[in-house]
């Protein structure tokens, strides 16, 4: 053996371990997504599978409570959401989100002292904001989350802030002028899957209604197109869809044409109404809270926390598999909302 | 059929790998060989299975007709024939025929007392091929992993495929692949257009040599890798990009789940930064 192919040798050992560490083992799952053979499948690995089924266990539900009797709203002072439920229905309902969101902090997170009907902390005001959001998604977006339902614990599981909220992006600080102008991207992204497309397409499509359709209708650019920057913007808010689902393109798409609804699978309807359902929630219910929030929990442009797929999804297909909290708490539900 | 002068010389028995005699005889030609008979065999068993899947298809529309692999469910099993189990008799035939034609490659160049580039050069498209519907298949656990044989359907199942892995163009294996490719083209366009130089002279002008071309690309790049090595270059080249495209497959779904975006994280957390 002499120098040369030593060297090869030690080279050819390199490159491989160097992929072999970068890559993942097998056995590998799949999922079958469309017809036999067009390829579109899911890919997973049982071991990440194993440990997000883990992070993703639904908690007890507390025994459900007597309905009748007089209501929260005429036994308590200053309730103003949720008094049409029964006293025992609002105490559940109280200690529900207690574990949910503030489960160390207790009480105290939201209520100053004894007087439970004092206003004064910030995060009672921006607790009645998410009441009202949570039975709005439950009676409204049922395009969206059918009858699962969300509950306060499907975005902060406990935490009291959920852990997947967003900021507006201020981007990277770059020269300006002739030699900076990277159009917030060539920089891979943690938002859109490491990919160097835009850093942050969440302005464009979840809170304004950016246009999100770039193919174009003929087979001839008749017509002037959709910008290369505007199909990018698209492509960044796909990636974060399938990041936060824990997905690929194919769970909604049929490549060979993604815009054709015919050849798409279910999935891609659900989706579009979650985007419309997201764009919702942070324009009626975050955005409004704009001046309520300290500055701690503001962005660095200023602005109040937002929601994303991944507020809720956090990784999976269906947000905690798809096990339905809010049928253990119908004090969430759509039901009480659509009576008012 | 008459014979060419120089064939004489190679028209000569023996060489075989198996059988012996029997089958070693040409025909017009044509060298038949125990692997030109099976060879024959499976061609026309697996084309023949074609026309009848796509006799019982939709279409008989050419760009359209599709023979699709089994449902993901069957797993590693036979299927029924209406439902992927003649795209797997199909594959059978396919391998079969290619690794004959393989051999008979080989018993020729035995015959022909030359090595073996030749089917060396094969075997690599066999390799892809078997990488994709074999291999691959085999490591996920279902014959359904395999591509559909159709012109615009498997067409699709690359697409599709592909966006498995969000972006295929951040897989390490296809970069490699590519570039190889493209590697393969710029060389092929430059030694074509220095041999259609050389061979085309302008009128009055005497046909170039080799020692000409040598100096036409030692002027111009300062290097010329010469008559024969411009071949080993070639085959080396188109090869490797081949050999790297069975790689980036093999590695999508039995070593690499997410996107491949996502692959390249072991960068981002280089302690370098």
């Amino acid at each position: 053996m002499n120098a040369n192919s030593r060297r090869l040798g030690a080279l050819l050992v390199l490159g491989v371990s160097a992929l072999v560490v970068g890559c993942e083992r097998p056995p590998t799952e799949t999922v079958q997504r469309g017809y036999r053979g067009t390829g579109m499948v899911g890919v997973y690995n049982p071991r990440t599978v194993a440990d997000l089924q883990a992070a993703n266990k639904v908690p007890d539900p507390t025994p459900a409570a007597e309905s009748g009797g007089p209501s929260a709203g005429t036994q308590f002072k200053n309730v103003k959401v949720l008094n049409d439920l029964s006293v025992a229905e609002f105490t559940r309902v109280m200690v529900a989100i207690t574990s949910w969101v503030s489960p160390k902090e207790g009480c105290a997170y939201c209520h100053k002292g004894a007087d439970l009907a004092d206003d004064s902390m910030y995060t009672k005001v921006v607790a009645r904001k998410m009441l009202q959001m949570t039975r709005h998604i439950n009676a409204d977006w049922k395009n969206h989350v059918a009858d699962t339902g969300v509950t306060c614990y499907t975005c902060h599981r406990g935490n009291p802030v959920p852990a997947n909220v967003w900021h507006d992006d201020p981007g990277a600080r770059m020269a300006k002028g002739f030699a900076g102008g990277l159009g917030d991207q060539n920089m891979p992204g943690t938002k859109v899957g490491l990919t160097a497309m835009p850093n942050d397409p969440f302005g464009q499509y979840f809170v304004k209604d950016g246009p999100i359709r770039v193919v174009a209708t003929g087979a001839l650019p008749a017509a002037p197109g959709k910008s290369i920057v505007q199909t990018e913007w698209t492509y960044s808010l796909m990636m974060h869809m399938s990041e936060s689902l824990g997905v690929n393109c194919t769970y909604c798409h049929n490549s060979r044409s993604f815009a054709e609804w015919n050849t798409s699978s279910p999935p891609r309807t659900t989706a579009w109404h979650g985007i419309r359902m997201v764009r919702d929630l942070n324009v009626g219910f975050l955005e409004p809270l704009n001046g309520v929030f300290p500055k701690e929990q503001l962005g660095p442009k200023g602005d109040v926390p937002k929601v994303s797929c991944a507020t809720c999804h956090q990784g999976v297909y269906k947000p905690l598999y798809g096990a339905s909290m809010a049928k253990d708490y119908p004090e969430l539900g759509g039901a009480h909302a659509a009576a008012k | 059929m008459s014979m060419l002068s120089f064939e004489r010389k190679y028209r000569v028995r023996g060489g075989t790998l198996l059988g012996g005699d029997l089958f070693d005889f040409w025909v017009g030609p044509f060298y038949v060989g125990f692997f030109g008979v099976t060879t024959i065999f499976f061609a026309t068993l697996g084309t023949a299975l074609i026309v009848y899947g796509a006799a019982i298809g939709p279409t008989w529309n050419l760009w359209q007709i599709n023979i699709a692999p089994p449902d993901l469910s069957y797993g590693l099993r036979f299927a029924p024939l209406k439902e992927g189990g003649l795209w797997q008799l199909i594959t059978i035939c396919a391998v079969g025929s290619f690794c004959s034609w393989a051999l008979r490659e080989v018993e020729i160049c035995r015959k022909l007392g030359i090595g073996y580039h030749v089917p060396f050069a094969f075997s690599f498209a066999i390799l892809a091929y078997v990488t994709l519907v074999v291999f691959r298949p085999l490591l996920l656990g279902a014959w359904g992993h395999g591509f559909p044989y159709g012109i615009l359907s498997h067409l699709d199942w690359v697409s599709n495929t592909g966006y498995q892995y969000l972006h295929f163009h951040y897989n390490p294996a296809h970069m490699i692949a590519v570039s190889f490719f493209f590697t393969t083209c710029l060389a092929l366009s430059l030694h074509g257009a220095l041999i259609l130089s050389a061979t085309n002279p302008g009128k009055g002008e005497r046909m170039k040599t080799p020692e000409h071309e040598n100096t036409f690309f030692r002027d111009t790049i300062g290097y010329s890798i010469g008559p024969l090595g411009i071949h080993r270059l070639g085959l080396f080249l188109a090869l490797s990009a081949v050999f790297w495209s069975a790689v980036c497959i093999i590695i999508s779904g039995p070593f690499w789940t997410r996107g491949w975006p996502e692959w390249w994280g072991w960068w981002l957390n280089l302690p370098i930064w």
